[in-house]
């Protein structure tokens, strides 16, 4: 058993020990602290300069992360909580992501930037939000998320390969969860790199759901009340890759689709996937595919009003009920 | 390595009790929390000033009502100091009836009155900037409180550049403590605030005493001249974070630790005036074990509620 931040922990290392061109920055991740989350934890005694602590700058250790992947070696940055990415948004969508293909040639920028993401910590409005949305259609830059399912060190081998600059976010309530565990009621598989999470022997589900990495366990309970309460069969479906949104398997015959995003509404991933669906599975829905996200409002710090504007299992089986009604 | 240090040495001053009890509500509301978070009763994060306490108290007596301040992470004492409202500030914190903004700030995030905090590192200077604009001429100033870590971000040099050039009445409170959560300045600035507050014309002074009327004694013209002239200053306070940064996240060396400590002044004033100091602390321990029980009580919050 491997919690999923240990999980991580170990593929950085792996990864760092296998490509001696592997850097990693940002704010604490530097021995004995090992990082806000403890996901660094060991990297810097063992990898020394490689790794360093920064000073508070997250504009700036974004770009050096893209000039060192521009001089030939590869970076990871990290920012402490992803709601500071915002602070990184100029060298990440104007430098990094551009650069692979504003000089009229395919320059090569292998930069990942790790960022610790999402609610339910109670750490309010500016320490708790998914910022994924903010970063869909740009040009140049792919965004992945850590779900419970997915080997990390081949993520970070896949998001290097693709040359361009990836967003990998990690849900810090994730962090502390189990690798490769669902409810004792379903099981996974991967199918093209999708996690596929179903009921063992169950048919066609009335329900397929399409969420990312955080959701995973409020999705998993969603699943198992409707099972169990509502008499409604569902299937997951989680890909890491976010966007460039990724072929997502065995839809067709699917019943009723329905993307639940921790996201604020507006302008959602959840939204994105259902417009990369709709051609797709247009003439055999029977209904819109409902999406589920969090509320439009900021991240209360209180634990009763953070809860009641995130997704929520139940506001998930809620919605997947409205949704078959 | 803490490059910073305060003298050891006895208060010249006598403090007034009111400065006094501001002291100690905010070391016993700071020892409160990390309590109720052993307990598990506090949920999220927070960030204690213990060691850093006389700074926004001898600021206090500097600053009007028509001042604005901008605060950060650490910003209870910067509160309390202006606002003696611990009921406001724990109910926030606990998400609880009667809190300042209704809970969905909590610890990081206060707008009271002309208070204000937010969570982003730096984010605050260009506001503070915006708002001396407008207060300029009026006698008011705009006061924020930074630490050392947070000169690492681009936003407190382009809001120095624009207060110097337009010469606003904007005061700088460094609360230089040597360390940024786990880094120490060593390892995270180059150079100087001082330098760097030269670079753009703008006055700093440095303030290594840690006896609030000293302190109050060498900053009033100073900010008196800020108020006047208008003109930006920064002053870096050189103190010490005595717990962690946020809660059990302390990984420095036992015996800094301990030279971080001895710098305290709570024992300095303690021994200065025995009696006096035993029965403030005595009172504002217990004012806080009150409206620690009495908080907790309370029902959960609603925003746009009471308070
Ligand atoms: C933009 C931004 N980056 C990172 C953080 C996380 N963080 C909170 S406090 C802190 C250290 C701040 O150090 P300093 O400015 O010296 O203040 P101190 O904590 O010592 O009072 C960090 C890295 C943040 N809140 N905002
Ligand atoms: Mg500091």
């Amino acid at each position: 058993m491997t919690r999923v931040s240990e999980h991580i922990n170990q593929a950085l290392h792996d990864l760092m020990e296998s490509d001696p061109s592997v850097h990693l920055l940002g704010e604490d991740v530097s021995d004995p602290y090992g990082g806000a989350f403890k996901v660094t934890r060991g990297l810097s005694d063992r990898f020394g300069s490689r790794v360093r602590s920064t000073p508070l700058s997250e504009g700036a250790i974004a770009g050096v992360g893209a000039g060192l992947a521009l001089a030939g070696d590869k970076a990871i940055v990290e920012i402490m909580f992803s709601d500071f990415v915002a602070l990184a948004f100029d060298q990440i969508t104007n430098f990094a992501a551009k650069s692979t293909s504003m000089y009229g040639r395919p320059v090569p920028v292998p930069l990942v930037v790790r960022c610790p993401t999402g609610g339910n910590r109670g750490y309010g409005p500016t320490h708790s939000q998914n910022p994924q949305k903010h970063f869909i259609g740009v040009p140049g830059l792919s965004l992945f998320e850590m779900t419970p399912f997915h080997d990390a060190g081949e993520l970070f081998a896949r998001m290097f390969r693709l040359a361009r600059p990836c967003l990998f976010f990690e849900d810090k309530v994730l962090y502390t969860r189990q690798m490769y565990r669902t409810d004792d009621l379903f099981r996974f598989e991967l199918v093209d790199d999708v996690a596929r999470v179903y009921l063992d022997g169950a048919g066609r589900p009335d329900c397929t759901l399409i969420t990312h990495g955080g959701l995973v366990h409020r999705a998993l309970d969603a699943m198992r009340t409707l099972l169990l309460e509502d008499d409604l069969v569902c299937e997951l479906l989680v890909p890491a890759q976010l966007y460039p949104v990724p072929r997502l398997p065995g839809l067709e015959d699917a019943r009723h689709v329905c993307v639940v995003d921790d996201g604020t509404e507006g302008g959602s991933w959840a939204a994105e996937v259902a417009t990369a669906l709709y051609p797709r599975l247009w003439g055999r829905l029977r209904r819109p595919i409902t999406l589920v996200n969090s509320a439009d409002g900021v991240i209360p710090a209180a634990p009763h009003l953070e809860r009641e504007v995130l997704v929520q299992a139940d506001s998930i089986r809620a919605a997947v009920k409205e949704g078959l009604s | 390595m803490i490059v910073t240090a305060a003298p050891a040495r006895s208060p010249r001053h006598a403090l007034y009790d009111g400065d006094l009890r501001s002291l100690l509500l905010i070391r016993h509301f700071e020892r409160a929390l990390l309590r109720l978070f052993e307990q598990g009763v506090l949920s999220g994060t927070t960030h204690t000033c213990l060691g850093q306490e006389y700074v926004p108290v001898a600021l206090s007596a500097l600053l009007r009502d028509d001042d604005f301040v901008f605060s950060n992470h650490r910003g209870h004492g910067h509160f309390l100091a202006r606002h003696p409202d611990p009921h406001g500030l724990l109910a926030e914190i606990m998400g609880r009836e009667g809190a300042l903004c209704g809970g969905v700030g909590g610890s990081q995030h206060i707008y009271h009155r002309r208070f204000l905090s937010t969570g982003v590192q730096g984010e605050s200077l260009p506001v503070a900037t915006g708002v001396a604009l407008k207060l300029a001429g009026s006698g008011a100033l705009a006061c924020a409180y930074i630490g050392d870590g947070t000169w690492g971000e681009g936003a407190v040099y382009e809001a120095l550049n624009m207060a110097s050039l337009w010469r606003v009445p904007l005061l700088v409170v460094v609360e230089h403590n040597g360390i940024a959560q786990s880094t120490p300045t060593s390892a995270q600035m180059a150079g100087t605030i001082a330098a760097r507050a030269a670079a753009f014309g703008v006055r700093h002074h440095h303030v290594t005493s840690t006896d609030v009327g000293e302190i109050r004694e060498a900053l009033a013209p100073l900010v008196d001249t800020v108020r006047a002239e208008p003109s930006p200053l920064v002053v870096e306070f050189a103190t010490h974070r005595l717990g962690p940064h946020s809660k059990g996240d302390d990984t420095r060396p036992p015996e800094e630790i301990r030279r971080a400590r001895e710098s305290d002044w709570y024992d300095r004033y303690a021994e200065a005036d025995p009696e006096r100091f035993a029965r403030i602390d005595r009172e504002q321990r217990e004012l806080v074990e009150r409206v620690v029980a009495e908080v907790s009580a309370r029902p959960h919050s609603r925003p746009g509620g009471s308070a």
